[in-house]
């Protein structure tokens, strides 16, 4: 290798070494932005995950298989990953390349920022070495794989169906700009190294276009124009970079280690929020997996908008946006870049009902509420077991169990009472924590932005909690469990879900069923599959009593019954086909049976299902055989 | 007036004058579901609130509309927001967003 040009520049390099400066110092001042916007115990704890070594390699498997490989999108969408990870990867590799070989073969050009982009217009390849075929055949190999990416990304900008999506993001004009350059980067790459293929060497990509089009290109004064092009295409794409949506190919290097370090969203725009959204790429995952979106009015809710409209400070529409979302978390759980959606929409609902709110609240009689002491002897709890509470090692069955069954299990009795015939049946010491009426969890206040007030029902359940003597605190509702894991601490007692603790039962042979061989679909409520990530316990205990059919989405892509008190503004009329489009999901294999484990879908859908809808602890009851003597 | 001690207690009587239909216009415009209300007390006869307080929606409601928005404070101060009565609600109203709405239009913490 030797060089072409020894002046080592043209005036072409100009658009892109102005472009590069640009957005490499665009992005500086962000950076430290950012940094300055976190707290300071924030800033001590990013600080730390950086120097620790766990993290540091957490931290380069994710950027590496996230932001170059989308490891996650080719699992969902095998053609969108290799779109998207052929144009990262490649793009990456081909930059990589380029300053390998600066390195290898002129290595005092290296502080040019533009000569390793522009390696091959500025060098040329000698006949007697053969070690620049190599790369030639490299770059050219890259290039063919981002060409092929490029040519996905323009069908899927037209036929979004043909790559599997319903609807993608409507573009903004920056956006499209960006888009229109980011196309034009590589065709332009691929006819500039053409041209200069013939004189300092190429591979099977650009030597067989600079012979057809020998004509063209064997004239001079037209490799400049192709460079300058070339040049330009990266150039109009660095300088509206940071304006655009592939910002968030430089936000994301910074999103994965803050991630990593586990900041909280603590503000809806700044410090970590706000490298949130500018990672966000506005690939519109987010609008086909919104429940919402089968009314064509609220696509515009999806989170991509939200994201949109925070960056624009349109307060209106964000507002709108925020307040409107049933916070079921699935755009968060098919996220590419893991945006926390539901909590920075949760901090933008606080920020605003802290500065709009005029009705204080008023929780003082929380503290007159008593423990219920006369369930005890009703529930058959004696002295020797309470002793006994917490000696008998791991059996969850032997451990005396505190049962919360939450408010709107209360509307639906069925859930209280199948409940208690099953712990009758399997022998367990349990008291019920809320039988004249129960404190609520404190999560519908949470969800509606009213943190402090939370905080106070937290406070007085976890009273009541502690003074029971249980082990176990068993509870049927999936909004509650979510709380009650998330922000109670309560020491030495544990948090079961209705689901899971049945499950254990059966697993200890405490409970006896039999298999009434009924087809059976299960339904993921949102807050005990993606919010707490429970999808097997309810699955296994199930498939004892029934015959388990699929729904078309299920586990983590679960659909909304639609019921949600996480939406404060979705009306009545729009939360019904929500929770229609729910029940064709569900009943996509024509099931006798539709499964639930939360009071709220099992309200919500028993309003409109044509197929049975039944409470997971109701079946469970219906199947207990009387082989197993009670206690009570 | 002379006292003969029985008539009319002060707070027996509705004033008309005194109801702040800007104030409920607002409300309405928020969330107008608030017009739908027929009193039937479902929501009240659910209230996780109510079994503890004397937090009553359907007395907020009322009371709203007749103007006296200073006796809600006292009840609406204990909802816990726990969204049973938008479950059973006949008319289908959004009471969670109407509570939340009230504490917006109203400026109840001043009076």
């Amino acid at each position: 290798m030797r060089e072409r040009i020894l002046a080592a520049y043209d005036p072409f390099v100009l658009p892109f070494v102005f472009g590069m400066t640009f957005v490499l110092g665009y992005c500086l001042i962000a950076l430290v932005k950012v940094l300055v916007q976190l707290t300071p115990a924030d800033r001590r704890k990013f600080a730390l995950s950086l120097i620790t070594p766990t993290t540091i390699v957490k931290n380069i498997r994710d950027l590496f298989c996230d932001c170059l490989l989308h490891v996650k999108l080719w699992k969902r969408n095998p053609v969108l990953g290799y779109m998207h990870s052929s144009i990262a990867f490649g793009w990456f590799m081909i930059i990589l390349i380029g300053h390998i070989e600066t390195v290898l073969y002129i290595p005092e050009r290296l502080h040019k920022l533009y000569y390793p982009i522009f390696f091959r217009y500025f060098m040329e390849e000698q006949n007697e070495t053969l070690q620049g075929s190599f790369f030639f055949f490299l770059m050219d190999f890259f290039l063919l794989i981002i060409l092929s990416g490029i040519t996905i990304a323009i069908i899927k900008r037209f036929r979004s169906k043909i790559v599997g999506m319903r609807r993608t993001t409507k573009l903004t004009l920056t956006d499209r700009i960006g888009l229109y350059s980011l196309w034009a980067i590589f065709p332009l790459r691929w006819i500039a190294e053409g041209f200069t293929a013939g004189v300092a060497g190429g591979s099977f990509m650009t030597v067989p276009i600079n012979w057809l089009l020998h004509n063209f290109m064997s004239k001079p004064e037209n490799i400049t124009v192709a460079w300058w092009l070339y040049s330009l295409a990266l150039g109009t794409f660095m300088t509206v970079l940071p304006f655009t949506r592939y910002m968030h190919i430089p936000a994301e290097m910074l999103l994965i280690p803050m991630r990593n370090a586990g900041l909280p969203v603590r503000h809806t725009r700044k410090g970590f929020a706000l490298t949130m959204l500018y990672s966000c790429p506005s690939c519109g995952v987010c609008i086909d997996a919104c429940p919402m979106g089968v009314q064509k009015k609220n696509v515009k809710d999806a989170t991509v908008y939200l994201v949109r409209n925070l960056k624009r400070r349109n307060n209106r529409r964000t507002l709108e946006n925020a307040e409107k979302c049933l916070m079921c978390g699935k755009c968060a759980a098919l996220c590419q870049v893991q945006m926390d959606a539901c909590g920075l929409r949760l901090a933008y609902r606080t920020t605003h009902e802290q500065r709009s709110n005029h009705l204080p609240a008023d929780f003082g009689y929380l503290a007159a509420v008593e423990p219920d002491v006369s369930a005890a002897g009703k529930t058959g709890v004696t002295a020797a077991a309470e002793a006994g509470a917490g000696s008998s090692g791991t059996s969850v069955g032997a451990q005396k169990v505190l049962y919360y069954a939450g408010c709107m299990s209360s509307l639906t009795p069925v859930i209280s009472r199948s409940v208690q015939k099953v712990l009758t049946s399997a022998g367990v010491d349990y008291e019920l924590m809320d039988k004249d009426g129960s404190i609520c969890c404190g999560r519908p206040l949470m969800l509606a932005g009213h943190q402090e007030e939370a905080r106070q029902l937290i406070e007085a359940n976890r009273r009541l909690i502690e003074a029971s003597g249980a082990r176990i605190l068993l509870v049927s509702c999936a909004i509650c469990y979510r709380i009650f894991k998330e922000k109670y601490d309560l020491s030495g007692i544990t948090v079961m879900h209705y689901t899971e603790y049945f499950n254990q039962l059966l697993k200890e042979g405490r409970l006896h069923v039999s298999n009434g061989h009924q087809t059976l679909v299960y339904h993921d409520p949102c807050d005990l599959g993606r919010g707490c990530g429970i999808y097997d316990a309810p699955r296994e205990a199930l498939r004892t009593v029934g015959q388990l059919v699929p729904a078309l989405k299920e586990r983590k892509e679960s659909i909304c019954c639609g019921g949600s008190v996480g939406s404060l503004t979705l009306r009545y009329e729009d939360r019904e086909p929500i929770t229609r489009g729910a029940i064709d999901n569900l009943t996509a294999n024509n099931p006798e049976q539709i499964i639930t484990a939360c009071p709220l879908c099992l309200k919500t859908f028993g309003r409109f299902s044509p197929v049975l809808v039944k409470d997971f602890a109701e079946v469970l009851a219906e199947h207990l055989t009387p082989a197993q003597p009670t206690q009570a | 007036m002379i006292d003969f001690g029985y008539g009319l207690t002060p707070s027996a009587t509705l004033k008309i004058e005194n109801v702040d239909n800007p104030l409920f216009a607002e409300l309405h415009r928020r969330e107008p579901d608030v017009s739908k209300c027929i009193a039937c007390g479902s929501c009240a006869a659910s209230c996780s609130a109510g079994v503890f307080t004397q937090m009553n929606l359907r007395k907020v409601i009322l009371s709203l509309q007749r103007g006296r928005e200073k006796e809600t404070l006292p009840m609406l101060q204990h909802c816990m927001l726990c969204g049973k009565c938008l479950l059973v609600c006949p008319r289908g109203i959004n009471t969670r967003h109407l509570i939340l709405s009230i504490g917006k239009v109203y400026k109840l913490e001043d009076k």
